[in-house]
């Protein structure tokens, strides 16, 4: 619809059927971007769906595999950021990368100070740093070193320091703003929101990556969606309600199918845990949840919704601040992992690269690993009950690989979650938690995985499942718990278990 | 504001402080030569601890400073003596290799992302190494030039004597003063010392920077193995052992973090100046063992990383409030 409107101006930067792979991750395919000087365009999607791959590729970080990127009607590509930079392409990431130790004007114009006879002006760094700050409304001693003030403040000026003009360079055209509110409050939130109009006024094409719906409704005028590396759709933010915005986002692919097997019938059985009023600071608020024994629960709702803290808390990485929990009929306090372990709460977190996995040990030693510290260091597993703990996953995880010494930093996605899969089966825990345990993986492995999750039910195994798909959660859970900005908002089962549903309920009153 | 040049505050009052005791203690204590001696006595070392500065600020360390103080030395005294060259040619030869020798260290840790700790530790080995094979003797210096420069200076009321090699000396503090806090290369080297990744991330060239930091601390370091020489008459290859780690002593004492990225040239120069009011105060009284001197600085030492860290504490804890 948007082409109604822009027909006859030129994009000012235009990506074009960007592909980008990573050793066994397609991590853009076809994607496609269109920036006009003077709009803000939210860039939206859930995680993996290849954003910052996309953001990476346009300022120079990354190099793309094939395609093609206009800068003002001209064919481009960086080699770095700078060039990126020079070109008039300004990113500000969402973790301030500035000096704490300089001072604020210091770090607006690092590398472009002003001078007078040929040493830094200091006098004049000084002013045009408060001439620059005082277009946002920041009105703060910017001699004093950047670690004196706020993380939003770092954030403004970071954003100015992108938006400041540089020695040699075109002045800013695209400015890319990566979760730029993430650490603001309402207030700041409102700052950054009329520093962002006053910079579509003159022209520059602002790029904004969010997960906050809200925000994007605040200040877009349009709006990108991507998932799974692909280019979803490119809409007006004016004509796209927020049903059909995160319709987008999680894909509405409805397979009519429905794999509901053993574990859907829902027969009441007791719960192996329960949570009331469950709090933990303002990652997970008041929180009531019955995981039923021998049943998989499902857990929806966006990013940053409190999928993964609700996770984190049960497994004790996180301490609840309020409420009670009780775990097979006993009330239970957990401050720490081996607390939860010794229950038989077992977690495989959202993350394999950085939480899960150890990538230069072998596939035996990974899936060893957690057994070994629920017994204790002292009392060491033999390498034989290793070896046979190892071969006797692979086997029925059909784990692709030719022995179990193989490094699990060489496999593929998809047998790399196989591996920790088993390393929490091998404790053989009575509560499996999941964190999104398909995401990166390939379809084949998909499958298998939403194949075990129902058989684990079937032995008896209680499992609470994150995912970002819909219709996969539809697959195995016998009810689905839905959150919203930290809180539960639906709980649905029987005939409410679709995709339409779970999306209505992810999407709230806006329906 | 205050939080950044508190330990500078610090250094000044105790530097106050020893002056005001030794001045009520001692007669003649209180006088221009005192103060002219203490800059003639600690040139060799305040020009070291000058490129330490920036090696600490940009998060670094150079071991070798001792060892290039005497190799420079040695070669000054072989050039002179056996090989009869001019001492201006021969500085001329001695001070760009030093600084090619610092760039090659610089290299290292820069392109095989190396602690600093070990390349210059294998630097000192190396300095050390070289000038003892050259002579194991030390060399006596006889020649016109270094006569001429002794009997130049600037007399100054009160006993008070300013030489040639003081004159240098504060004539390097200038330069270094304007280099870190008035010109890019200077603002660079704080970035790197604040994080050498956001540094790159905003443009800050990190390998010519690093290069150039280190190549400087080496040529300001052969700097001071000449105007030792001017001191000693004489290049000698065990000369200077342990400069390194009283060079660092001072930048620390001067209210430099050790981490990097915050600190002054002024406050180095105030830590020289009260290591050597210390030296002083032991002399004057004459009954104490000159030990005591190296005891006060170890005291000192501790006070101050302790106050770093308890200010880098407070700074983490202001920073990450909000995170």
């Amino acid at each position: 619809m948007s082409e109604q409107i822009h027909n006859t101006a030129r994009p000012v930067l235009q990506l074009r059927q960007i592909n980008k792979n990573f050793p066994g991750v397609k991590a853009l395919q076809q994607a496609e971007l269109r920036l006009y000087a003077g709009e803000v365009h939210a860039l939206l999607g859930e995680n993996g769906a290849g954003k910052s791959t996309l953001v990476k590729v346009m300022t120079g970080v990354l190099q793309k595999d094939s395609g093609e990127m206009l800068l003002d009607g001209t064919a481009q590509s960086f080699a770095t950021p700078k060039d990126a930079q020079h070109a008039g392409i300004s990113t500000v990431y969402q973790e301030v990368n500035l000096l704490p130790n300089l001072s604020v004007a210091h770090n607006l114009f690092l590398g472009s100070e002003p001078k007078r006879f040929g040493l830094i002006d200091k006098k004049a760094m000084a002013h045009q740093a408060r001439q620059l700050l005082s277009s946002f409304g920041l009105d703060i001693n910017v001699t004093a070193p950047l670690s004196d003030y706020s993380v939003a403040v770092q954030q403004l000026v970071a954003i100015a320091r992108g938006i400041a003009p540089k020695r040699g360079a075109a002045c800013t055209k695209v400015l890319v703003l990566d979760e730029p509110t993430a650490s603001l409050d309402a207030d700041e939130v409102h700052t950054l929101f009329q520093v962002l109009r006053q910079l579509k006024q003159q022209g520059v094409a602002i790029v904004f990556i969010t997960h906050f719906l809200d925000q994007v409704y605040q200040i877009s005028d349009r709006i990108t969606v991507m998932r799974n590396g692909c280019f979803v759709g490119e809409y007006q933010t004016a004509h796209l309600n927020k049903a059909e915005l995160i319709a987008a986002m999680l894909g509405k692919e409805l397979s009519q199918q429905r794999h509901h097997t053993a574990c859907l019938a829902v027969e009441q059985s007791e719960a192996i845990l329960s949570a009331r009023q469950l709090s933990s600071g303002q990652s997970v608020q008041q929180l009531d949840l019955e995981l039923p024994q021998g049943q998989a629960v499902g857990l929806a709702g966006l990013l940053g919704s409190g999928r993964t803290e609700i996770c984190r808390l049960l497994f004790g990485l996180d301490q609840a601040d309020g409420g009670s929990l009780s775990f097979a009929g006993k009330e239970v306090k957990l401050s720490t992992p081996a607390q939860a372990i010794a229950l038989g709460i077992a977690l495989c977190p959202e993350d394999r690269k950085t939480e899960g996995m150890i990538a230069p040990l072998s596939i035996r030693e990974n899936i060893s690993l957690a057994l070994q510290a629920k017994q204790g260091w002292w009392r060491l597993i033999s390498k034989k009950k290793q070896q046979q703990l190892a071969d006797f996953y692979i086997e029925k995880l059909q784990i692709a690989t030719p022995d179990s010494d193989k490094a699990i930093g060489q496999l593929s996605g998809g047998n790399q979650q196989k591996v920790i899969l088993a390393r929490w089966l091998a404790v053989e825990p009575k509560l499996l938690l999941l964190d999104e345990p398909t995401r990166g993986i390939d379809i084949g492995a998909h499958a298998e995985i939403l194949q075990l999750i129902r058989q684990l039910c079937q032995q008896g195994m209680s499992l609470l499942v994150t995912s970002s798909e819909l219709e996969e959660l539809t697959a195995f859970a016998s009810k689905i718990v839905v959150m919203r900005d930290r809180r539960k908002v639906a709980e649905l089962a029987g005939g409410d278990l679709n995709p339409d549903r779970i999306m209505a309920a992810i999407a709230g009153a806006s329906v | 504001m205050s939080r950044t040049y508190l330990p500078l505050w610090i250094t000044f009052a105790l530097v106050l402080l020893m002056f005001a005791a030794g001045a009520s203690q001692f007669d003649g204590f209180a006088s221009l030569r005192v103060v002219t001696n203490l800059i003639s006595d600690n040139a060799f070392l305040l020009v070291t601890a000058l490129g330490m500065t920036l090696v600490i600020l940009s998060g670094g360390i150079d071991l070798s400073v001792g060892s290039v103080i005497a190799l420079s030395g040695v070669a000054a005294a072989l050039l002179i003596g056996p090989y009869q060259w001019h001492p201006l040619l021969a500085f001329a030869l001695i001070l760009p290799c030093a600084a090619l020798f610092g760039a090659g260290m610089g290299a290292l840790i820069q392109y095989y992302q190396l602690q600093p700790f070990i390349v210059t530790l294998a630097g000192m080995f190396l300095a050390r190494g070289v000038a003892t094979l050259w002579s194991e003797e030390s060399i006596a210096i006889e020649h016109p030039f270094y006569d001429a420069v002794a009997e130049f200076g600037l007399e100054l009321p009160d006993g008070g004597w300013l030489g040639a090699t003081s004159l240098l000396t504060i004539a390097l503090v200038l330069l270094m003063l304007v280099l870190t806090h008035y010109s890019r290369f200077g603002s660079y080297i704080y970035a790197l010392g604040g994080n050498s990744q956001s540094a790159q991330l905003m443009g800050v060239p990190v390998a010519r920077t690093t290069i150039l930091l280190y190549a400087t601390s080496s040529m300001l370091a052969a700097m001071a193995g000449i105007i030792f020489s001017f001191y000693t008459y004489s290049g000698y290859a065990l000369a200077a052992v342990g400069v390194e780690l009283d060079a660092i002593a001072a930048v620390v004492i001067g209210g430099t973090l050790l981490t990097g990225g915050s600190g002054f040239i002024i406050g180095t120069v105030l830590g020289v100046v009260l290591m050597g009011l210390i030296q002083t105060y032991i002399n004057f009284d004459g009954s104490l063992s000159s030990w005591w001197s190296k005891i006060v600085i170890g005291g000192l030492l501790f006070f101050f990383i302790a106050l770093q860290k308890l200010l880098s504490r407070s700074w983490q804890q202001k920073a990450g409030g909000k995170a």
